[in-house]
């Protein structure tokens, strides 16, 4: 009997550390300590950097700013935390950070057994093969036999292997860490193949000092919806994450910026816009915010269109056009339930 | 007989010749180094080659043709097509020196290691007046340094997150060094003792963790306290790293002491225990001298590994120079330069273990007494 203390122990310890975490508010939690922990990318272009002063920037930095300013009124009150494809479920779940906005793929087994709820979809992804026009390839389905540089603990690495199993063929994996380190053994022909998120191959590819030597193949083996996540257990917290999201969307589709946020609050007739703004209705209180916590957040980062322009759009070197993250109203994916 | 008789007498010492041509100076020594024989000859012309036809061009890449002054990637390929690009070194150096630190507060990291310089001094100089009183002082440099960087009683706070780079690297590396030392010893001590407890502790502690990888080790660190200590117990992650590492090097230490104490011949012992000294002053005043001068290879190594290990923090999504190297990549300006980061990193990492060796030779030598 004695030797089933240390079980035992353990086990309550752990049951009640998942009770705390069941009825404690993120919220509260937030509030008290005046900061969002967040935790990001480790480095992907577009998505997580830092800038000259050490700042994080990027597509999935700015929701987090977004939600810092929706709930503390202030895009500057984050904590980040820079995650790697292995640590970042465990920071979440272990309750290290409130929110991992780090381009993380929507997945059944990540909503259902690890136990995450999805904020939404802030960018569909999907993944492609990037190769070198020596190679002579013009379709995925020629890759047989190649060396594919492919980043563990990513759905890019289940996706490639059911790709290739799919089609009869085989391949030779070659395990990298991250997107740099893909990269650097892509260009130093360690493999033959370099597959991520077709956005990551871009991103990539734009970098390469002879960036016409290499074609992305036209196969998107997978569907990828990216987006931030948070803990199961917390509606609350959830619903102000997935607001957060819809609010810069609904923002773009309503012609709301950064620039003219508040004269929108103040003049305009759109019933909609005046509730997202916060000029009428209690719809924040309802989450537990003040009722501008939208125009807070866009006045922060803008909305959903001026962040993807600002990090991804064709400006920037990261050179996407919109294409499914257009909106709805424009023939793409990127659709947010109305704000009533 | 007088001397006329003879053909010939020196009548005084010949002047000394100057060595033959060819066996002094510049030449003597290439002939005596370089060319004594076909197989010295042949390949002091390889390396000659090698060196040629790498330094230049090397030479060239990093001081004549590299840019020093510019805002992207693309302005220096603009500007040099086979030069090095240091200016995303000269903009982002203090990221890489002190992390997400606020750069209104540099001055407390940078205190802080100008203390730690003060604190080594009675350490590393044995030399050094009234060191006994400076010794205690510098037992004090932990807490200091502890409250200069992270804050509290009267300073700004900074949180563990926004810690990176070379002070991360310090942080982790100097706190493994100086713990890692003293616990090897006593795992070392135990492990030799008489005692069957606490020589079976010490073994299993030993076996376990040399038995472990690192990187498996940061990752419970990481992952698995979390999981195991309460919520809001919140167990800072750099003092987390901190204990792993420290633990990592203590088994190693402890292996490397154990090789000094079994090198000293048995004789060493019984004459201590002749002495009627007890088994403190056994270890303290006879046996761990000459052992610890025996493994001062071994320890500088451990310590040089240990610090060079801390590079590993960055799978576990910690921030330290290498791990810094992503996010700078990342921004879109700076995208794809590897090489000129990855050659500051190595050289401010090259600074330090080069310095930790020519210590140990120093003292090497210093303590070079006999046992030849």
């Amino acid at each position: 009997m004695k030797k089933m203390i240390l079980p035992i122990a353990l086990g309550a310890a752990f049951a009640a550390a998942s009770f705390s975490a069941a009825s404690a508010g993120t919220l509260e939690d937030v509030k008290e300590r005046g900061k969002l922990r967040c935790a990001v990318s480790t480095g992907l272009a577009g998505f997580s950097f830092t800038d000259e002063n050490g700042q994080w920037q990027g597509f999935d930095v700015d929701y987090c700013r977004a939600v810092a300013a929706a709930v503390l009124g202030n895009p500057d009150a984050v904590e980040f935390s820079p995650a790697t494809g292995k640590t970042r479920f465990t920071m979440l779940a272990s309750g290290e950070v409130d929110i991992l906005s780090r381009n993380t793929t929507w997945t059944f087994s990540r909503d259902a057994d690890l136990k995450f709820t999805f904020l939404g979809i802030s960018y569909f992804d999907g993944q492609g093969f990037m190769v070198k026009k020596s190679l002579g390839v013009s379709s995925a389905k020629e890759l047989d036999g190649a060396t594919v540089c492919i980043q563990t603990g990513t759905t890019t690495e289940l996706n490639l292997s059911d790709y290739f199993a799919g089609q009869g063929m085989s391949y030779e994996p070659l395990p990298i860490e991250t997107n740099t380190e893909g990269r650097a053994n892509y260009l130093a022909d360690a493999c033959d193949v370099y597959t991520t998120d077709a956005s990551g191959l871009a991103a990539s590819r734009a970098t390469f000092e002879n960036a016409d030597d290499h074609i992305v193949l036209p196969e998107i083996i997978s569907k990828e919806p990216l987006g931030p996540l948070v803990r199961h257990g917390d509606e609350q917290w959830a619903d102000i994450g997935r607001w957060v999201l819809n609010a810069m969307k609904i923002a773009e589709e309503k012609g709301i910026t950064a620039a003219n946020a508040d004269e929108m609050a103040a003049n305009s007739k759109d019933p909609e816009v005046k509730r997202l703004l916060g000029a009428s209705g209690e719809m924040g209180a309802s989450l537990g915010l003040d009722n501008d916590f939208a125009l807070v957040a866009i006045k922060a980062v803008g909305n959903y269109g001026e962040v993807f322009e600002r990090h991804l759009g064709t400006d920037t070197k990261v050179n996407l056009a919109r294409g499914l993250n257009a909106m709805w109203t424009e023939g793409g994916l990127q659709y947010a339930p109305p704000f009533r | 007989m007088s001397e006329a008789n003879f053909a010939f007498v020196a009548t005084s010492e010949k002047p000394q010749l100057p060595p033959p041509q060819g066996t002094t100076g510049a030449v003597g020594w290439m002939r005596e180094n370089l060319f004594s024989s076909p197989l010295n000859i042949i390949l002091t012309l390889l390396s000659a080659y090698a060196v040629f036809s790498t330094v230049p061009g090397i030479f060239n890449w990093a001081f004549v043709n590299s840019v020093w002054n510019a805002t992207s990637l693309d302005e220096c390929r603009a500007m040099t097509q086979d030069g090095a690009c240091w200016a995303v070194i000269r903009e982002r150096y203090p990221q890489f020196l002190f992390g997400f630190y606020p750069s209104e507060l540099y001055w407390r990291p940078i205190l802080a290691f100008v203390l730690l310089g003060v604190a080594l001094v009675p350490a590393l100089w044995d030399g050094m007046p009234k060191r006994g009183a400076a010794l205690m002082a510098s037992m004090t440099f932990p807490f200091v340094a502890f409250w200069l960087i992270w804050g509290g009683f009267g300073l700004e706070p900074v949180s563990s997150t926004q810690l990176g780079g070379l002070l991360l690297t310090m942080i982790i590396g100097v706190s493994g060094i100086s713990f890692s030392l003293p616990i090897g010893i006593i795992l070392a001590l135990s492990r030799s003792s008489n005692l069957p407890i606490v020589k079976s502790l010490a073994v299993m502690f030993i076996e376990f963790i040399r038995g472990v990888p690192l990187i498996t080790l940061l990752f419970t660190a990481h992952v698995l306290l979390n999981y195991f200590l309460p919520k809001g117990v919140n167990f800072d992650i750099v003092l987390r790293v901190v204990i792993m590492v420290t633990l990592f090097a203590s088994a190693y230490m402890a292996e490397v002491i154990r090789g000094g104490l079994a090198a000293l011949p048995k004789g060493q012992y019984e004459a201590a225990d002749a002495l009627g000294l007890g088994y403190w002053q056994n270890m303290r005043l006879i046996i761990l001298p000459q052992a610890l001068k025996i493994s001062i290879p071994g320890i500088v190594n451990t310590f040089i590994g240990l610090f060079k290990d801390t590079t590993l923090v960055l799978i576990i999504g910690l921030m330290d120079p290498l791990g810094l190297v992503a996010p700078t990549l990342a921004d879109q300006r700076w995208n794809g330069i590897f090489v000129e980061l990855y050659a500051f990193i190595a050289f401010m990492f090259f600074i330090f273990c080069f310095a930790m060796s020519r210590y140990s030779m120093y003292l090497e030598r210093k303590l070079h007494t006999g046992h030849r």
